[in-house]
């Protein structure tokens, strides 16, 4: 049977419970919303979901299968059955942790999700010690919220890391602090340099700031014109 | 490697021009770039960015993921010495080896003349021919540590080499400075 072809509202179950989701929503929104409890690093209600944490995973029965997704890019779809917390699971959402302990050991989020989970200590090797655990929250706010687009992924694999183009201050930064802010684990600083910060009176470009996606307005650009007088 | 002759004094905007100006065209943008350039130099990075109006965090993102881009030149001929298993089983190892000794460089690394980048990969496909090297679009097979030499001198030019070339700067007329809209 397939699941594309349905308009309005979807009946299926989260842990048993009968719950009702709308077209286009997401497992996460629909649990979140009912009170179960998922846990997520990289899910902000403001951005795009982005699935790279991949410890909101949960159980899906469609039909006669069962697979592990994260639900933070599932959409429901009717008469599928959600379970948040089986052992297959746990047991998963464990690993990821035990990676992620194994990279960001430092993060007190990280540790605190992992005594959560009673995991002690990872099973996996330190492979860097880095607070960053790469869940992208500062580059798509920078890019979706703020517009800037100042930080963005650099190199690949275990090199992967978050900085501005070409490794240097880059000139799109208006120095917002929102990346600071949003970080889960604090791996991001806002250093107070006796300068005063690129705000955005001080941008050298006027580009085009694109609408908030939140509230709706667009702020940067009456400010800049503020500034420039 | 015919198109790379004539093109000094093409700059990136007149590469990019070929380009469609939309985001999808980024990659099929720096790979034009790149054999142009043997390298994707910062300066037109910048101006594909502009030209794609996508961010330059983005195309820094973009060039720094695949390993076909490199942010640093390239020789004018890749050599890929196959480290998979059947050419590792076969001696893959002693062959980069003497690559190593006769070009006087390391994995990775670019002759000084510009010549030859020199790079180990995982497995080229044809395993049969073990241990094989592949240069440029060439395979070269059943490669015995003694022939070596003489694979080098086939690509190396008789006449004085040329040095690797670096872009020139776009005049200022044709810059857009980034800005949206023109």
């Amino acid at each position: 049977m397939s699941h594309a072809d349905w308009e309005g509202q979807a009946k299926f179950t989260i842990d048993g419970r009968e719950v009702v989701g709308y077209k286009g929503e997401t497992i996460l929104e629909v649990a979140r919303r009912e009170g179960f409890d998922i846990p997520t690093l990289c899910y902000h209600e403001a951005l795009e979901p982005y699935a790279a944490c991949r410890l909101c995973l949960v159980e899906v029965t469609t039909g006669r299968r069962t697979k592990l997704v994260t639900s933070c890019i599932y959409e429901v779809a009717p008469d599928i059955e959600v379970k948040t917390s089986t052992e297959r699971v746990i047991r998963n959402r464990k690993a990821v942790l035990e990676l992620l302990l194994a990279r960001a050991p430092d993060a007190s989020l990280i540790q605190k999700l992992a005594r959560e989970y009673g995991i002690e200590k990872s099973r996996y090797p330190l492979v860097l010690n880095d607070k960053c655990i790469l869940c992208g929250l500062c580059v798509r706010a920078c890019h979706e919220i703020i517009g800037a687009s100042a930080i963005g992924f650099i190199d690949r694999g275990t090199e992967r890391h978050v900085g501005p183009p070409i490794e240097r201050l880059s000139e799109r930064c208006i120095g917002c602090g929102t990346c600071v802010y949003i970080c889960p684990t604090a791996a991001i600083t806002l250093k107070d340099v006796s300068k005063p910060m690129p705000g955005v009176h001080k941008h050298p470009y006027d580009y085009e700031a694109p609408d908030c996606s939140i509230c709706g307005e667009m702020n940067l650009e009456s400010e800049s014109k503020v500034g420039e007088k | 490697m015919d198109q790379l002759k004539g093109l000094v004094s093409e700059n990136a905007y007149t590469i990019l021009n070929e380009v469609e100006e939309k985001r999808a065209s980024l990659i099929a943008a720096l790979q034009e770039l790149q054999v142009r350039y043997r390298y994707l130099p910062e300066a037109a990075m910048r101006q594909v960015a502009a030209r794609l109006r996508i961010p330059v965090a983005q195309v820094y993102h973009v060039a720094t993921f695949y390993s076909a881009f490199s942010l640093k030149p390239k020789g004018k001929h890749i050599i890929n010495v196959c480290l998979g298993t059947a050419c590792h089983v076969k001696g893959a190892s002693l062959i980069m080896d003497r690559f190593k000794r006769d070009l006087g460089v390391e994995q990775d690394e670019t002759t000084r003349d510009g010549q030859f980048t020199l790079q180990g990969v995982r497995c080229v496909g044809c395993c049969s021919i073990a241990p094989a090297v592949m240069i440029d679009e060439e395979t070269h097979a059943h490669v015995r540590q003694d022939k070596v030499p003489e694979i080098i001198k086939k690509y190396r030019p008789s006449s004085p080499v040329t040095p690797v070339r670096h872009p020139p700067e776009p005049s200022p007329s044709s810059q857009t400075s980034g800005k949206p809209g023109k």
